[in-house]
Parts: C-alpha cells; sequence; structure tokens
C-alpha cells in the first residue's frame, strides 16, 4: 500500500506533474491568446529605427510635405527627408544657452501651418541687456518664423520669461496650441522652487499667450497686483510634457519632481499645482521639501511616480492605427529609457505599463500625420517609429 | 648659516606652495559642489551613492578612482553605452554637462574628494582642456 502510494507520488512528480504543467501552460496560452482579442500590446507592434545621427535631439514637428523639423539641444535645427538627415542645418536659430538641461528646446507647427507657414520654438536664451536677473544668466523664450530653404525668416520674439537665472536646470520649454487660438509655454522654476509659488516671475509656471505673443486680457492674474500676466497656472517644477486631450481638449502635463515625486497634471485657469509646499517627494539629498502631500487651494496630481522616471514628451494616443489605445497617453522616460502607457479613463489613470524598455533616453513622443506613434531618443540621437506588425 | 638659511627659506617656500595648492584644492572643491547640486545630484544624488543598475555611484567608484581622463571626457562630451562600476554594468547614457574647463575641474575635484572618496592631487583647468572627444 505504503508502496504504491508512493509510486503514484513518484510517477506524479515525474509524469503527471509536467503534463499538469503542460496543460495549464496550454490553458493559459489560450486564455492568453483569448484575452488578447481586441488587446494591443508591446507583442503586437513593432519598433524601427528611421533616422540616426542627430546630436542630443529634443524635439520633432512633422511638416505637411512629409519632412521633419528637429531640433538639437545644442542649438541646431535640422531637416529630416525620406528617413535622411539633411547635412545642411537651418540657420537663424538665435544663440541658445547651452548648459545642463538648456539650449534648444521644442518645435512645434501653427495648427495652420499651411496657411500661415509659422514654425513656434522654445529654447534657454541667454539674458540680453536690459533685461532682469542674473548675469551670465538664462530663461525660456518662445520665437517663431517661417522657413525658406535652409532659413528662418520673418523671426519673431514673443516671449521670455523672467527673471534670467544663473544655472543649467528647469528649463521647462513644452509648447502646446489649444484649439481655441492660443499658445502656452511650460516653464521650470529654474532651480529656485520657491519662486513657483510667487506669481511676480515667470518661473514654474504655464503661461498662456495669443499666437502673435500678446497676452490675452481673460488670463487669470491679469488683474492681480503684481501678477505676471501672461501666468495660466504656478506651483509647477518643470513640466516637460504637455499635450490636450483629442476630444474633451483639457491639457495635461507631467512634471519633473523630486524624488519619487514626478506628476501627472491636468492643467486649469489660475490653479496651484503646489510646488514646493507639497510634493509626494523628497530632495535628492534625502530631506524633506514639505511634509505635506496635500493642502486646500491646491491641486493634486492625476498621478505621481515613485521611482521618479524623469519624464519627457508625451502624446495622447488618437489614431486608427492604435485603436484599442486611443485616449490613452504615451509617456517618455529619461530615466529608465523606455515608454511608459498609461490607460486613460475620464480624469483617471487607471493602468500603467512599460513598453518599448530600453528604447533610449526619450525626448520627445509624437503621433505622426500616418498615424504611426514616433520618439525621439537623446543618447543614440535617432527617431524611433513605433507601428502595428503587419 | 648660508646653508641653513638657505634650507629654511626652502622650507618656508615649500611649506607656503604646498598650502597654496591645498586652498586651491579646497575652492576648486568649493566650487565645484555647488555645480555638482546643480547638475550631476539628479541621478548621482548628494551621497554620490547612484542608482545601482541605472546611474552608477561616484562614492568609491573603481571608473572615477581610476580613469581620472575618461571621468573628465564624460562630463565634457557625454557617456553613451555599457560601462561597469564597481563590478556593476550600467548601460545608460549621460549627456555633456555644457560646463566650461575649469567648471570641469572643480567637479572633478569635488567628486573625487567626496562620498568617502581622496586625492589631493588638483585637477586642472588645463588638464581638462587637454582631453579631445574621442
Amino acid at each position: 500500500m505504503k508502496s504504491q502510494f508512493s509510486m503514484i507520488k513518484q510517477s506524479f512528480k515525474f509524469f503527471l506533474l509536467p503534463v499538469a504543467l503542460l496543460a495549464s501552460g496550454l490553458l493559459m496560452s489560450h486564455c492568453n491568446i483569448s484575452s488578447n482579442d481586441g488587446e494591443l500590446s508591446e507583442k503586437n507592434l513593432k519598433s524601427e529605427t528611421i533616422v540616426t545621427g542627430l546630436t542630443m535631439p529634443w524635439a520633432m514637428a512633422f511638416l505637411p510635405d512629409g519632412r521633419v523639423l528637429v531640433t538639437e539641444r545644442g542649438g541646431k535645427l535640422r531637416i529630416v527627408k525620406g528617413g535622411t538627415l539633411d547635412p545642411q542645418e537651418i540657420t537663424g536659430i538665435p544663440k541658445v544657452y547651452y548648459r545642463g538641461q538648456g539650449g534648444l528646446l521644442d518645435v512645434v507647427l501653427h495648427p495652420n501651418y499651411k496657411e500661415n507657414g509659422w514654425i513656434y520654438i522654445s529654447y534657454s536664451s541667454p539674458k540680453q541687456e536690459g533685461e532682469a536677473g542674473d548675469d551670465n544668466g538664462a530663461n525660456t523664450a518662445l520665437m517663431r518664423a517661417k522657413l525658406d530653404g535652409h532659413q528662418l525668416t520673418n523671426i519673431e520674439h514673443l516671449y521670455k520669461a523672467s527673471p534670467n537665472v544663473k544655472g543649467g536646470v528647469h528649463f521647462g520649454g513644452k509648447i502646446l496650441f489649444d484649439n481655441k487660438g492660443y499658445v502656452f509655454l511650460s516653464l521650470g522654476e529654474r532651480g529656485q522652487k520657491e519662486n513657483s509659488q510667487n506669481l511676480s516671475k515667470a518661473q514654474g509656471k504655464m503661461v498662456r499667450l495669443h499666437e502673435d505673443g500678446k497676452i490675452p486680457n481673460d488670463n487669470p492674474f491679469v488683474k492681480t497686483k503684481d501678477a505676471l500676466p501672461e501666468i495660466w497656472s504656478y506651483g509647477h517644477r518643470n513640466p516637460q510634457g504637455l499635450v490636450m486631450h483629442p476630444t474633451t481638449g483639457t491639457i495635461w502635463a507631467h512634471e519633473h519632481g523630486p524624488q519619487g515625486g514626478d506628476e501627472l497634471n491636468i492643467v486649469e485657469k489660475g490653479k496651484n499645482y503646489g510646488w514646493p509646499l507639497i510634493t509626494y517627494g523628497i530632495d535628492y539629498d534625502n530631506s524633506i521639501i514639505s511634509d505635506k502631500t496635500e493642502a486646500p487651494g491646491m491641486e493634486q496630481p492625476v498621478i505621481y511616480w515613485k521611482p521618479s522616471i524623469a519624464p519627457c514628451g508625451m502624446t495622447f494616443v488618437n489614431s486608427p492605427k492604435f485603436k484599442e489605445w486611443n485616449g490613452d497617453l504615451l509617456v517618455g522616460s529619461l530615466k529608465f529609457m523606455n515608454l511608459e502607457h498609461l490607460t486613460i479613463k475620464g480624469n483617471k489613470v487607471v493602468k500603467k505599463e512599460v513598453i518599448f524598455d530600453k528604447i533610449g533616453r526619450v525626448r520627445d513622443v509624437k503621433q505622426g500625420p500616418d498615424g504611426n506613434i514616433y520618439v525621439v531618443v537623446e543618447n543614440t540621437g535617432s527617431i524611433v517609429k513605433i507601428s502595428p506588425k503587419a | 648659516m648660508k646653508l641653513l638659511t638657505f634650507i629654511g627659506c626652502g622650507l618656508a617656500y615649500a611649506a607656503i606652495f604646498s598650502l597654496n595648492a591645498q586652498d586651491n584644492l579646497t575652492q576648486s572643491i568649493e566650487r565645484g559642489k555647488e555645480l555638482y547640486m546643480e547638475s550631476c545630484v539628479t541621478c548621482h544624488l548628494a551621497n554620490g551613492q547612484g542608482l545601482k543598475g541605472t546611474f552608477p555611484p561616484l562614492a568609491k567608484s573603481d571608473f572615477l578612482l581610476k580613469y581620472p581622463e575618461k571621468s573628465i571626457h564624460s562630463i565634457k562630451f557625454g557617456m553613451n553605452g555599457k560601462v561597469v562600476v564597481n563590478g556593476v554594468t550600467y548601460n545608460n547614457a549621460m549627456p555633456p554637462s555644457g560646463f566650461a574647463d575649469d567648471e570641469i575641474a572643480d567637479v572633478m575635484n569635488y567628486i573625487r574628494n567626496s562620498f568617502g572618496n581622496k586625492n589631493m592631487q588638483l585637477v586642472t583647468e588645463k588638464m581638462v582642456a587637454a582631453v579631445k572627444e574621442k
């Protein structure tokens, strides 16, 4: 009896167990197949490097003729045509403050580019004579120009954040057009966190301008004493992701926080996003910045990242090629060199997943006119195309 | 007597010279700390520990201590791809700092004399200027 039992046990070990494992494995893989019906994942996608040879690219914009404009942080604007980087740079870019995180930053086309030809460019602008702030300092500026061959023409300097600050951190620099004719620019606090709460300084703010740089008279602080009229929202640290929801028109931004305090926010008129009075993170020397994570009159993030991912670049998916992801966000990570796919339901993130791990230091993520996703990778100097496998 | 004066003067000179050198190093380290806190701290952290597997440590880092030229090169021109530090492989990227040569010397002096590291030999602007992009 005993030996029979042990034989069964033995045979279970050597025969039944593997069979059971195999069966459950098959079952599981079947489940996977069925649960994957209608569920898009990295497995169904492919990535191809379509351009290389860029030096620290930061952002890209798709021209209607199929060419792509790319900024290089060192101060060059480049053209990519048919997968080839044009060796001739575009002239007319002003001198940039190339230090730390500073340099030539975003490039975005006017929504009616086909009619008016305006290209909007942000950059770290060194202090000019007569400007406020530190000597040898800098702050983020916005300009627009038209492209004629390899030359920028009709250059207009629309805005410069004040004051100039010495030091190479937190320039923000993301440009966004809403669908009402306004242009938004994200501004980092330039390493002076207390100024994010100071409405007389442009540090740590989102600003909202007319497309010609004039300040809209319905901005929230136009009538507030000592406040800068360009401010739309405040209490930001270093926002480098700025997008508009394709159907609701709400504006979403992510920002680099301190350790464990990167945030995704829905940006609304006049609101205070709390930096540095409330934060989920701690400083890089492990010191406490604030013991509060929430406070009355200050907005909570949609999510925060702990550990920090160093988010840069972001796009809403709105493409027939990624149907199941439509309305979701793709966020780049400098630190972990991957993309995060955030499933969005209403104003909430209901799921987070890492895709294309080790793609590189992601600077920009955009959906192209062809409905595919394009990723600007800083350290490899390349643009990567992500599309469904055939 | 002449000989004694000579030796005395020599000693005094050497003492002043070495004091000066130490002073230079101390001041460079101070300037370097400010730059470190500006640009390096977010990845390598204030204690130089980095993040194991993602950002290499500077504290007791064999790479930093053994290869000062390579370290200067990485601050000056950035760094990309695999590097083994204290037996752990890192495959990440560091952008160039945009610092001037004298500032890179200051940062080098700070990181070589912080987080438990010690190296009295001053890294100079000239040494940084001599490191060319590879």
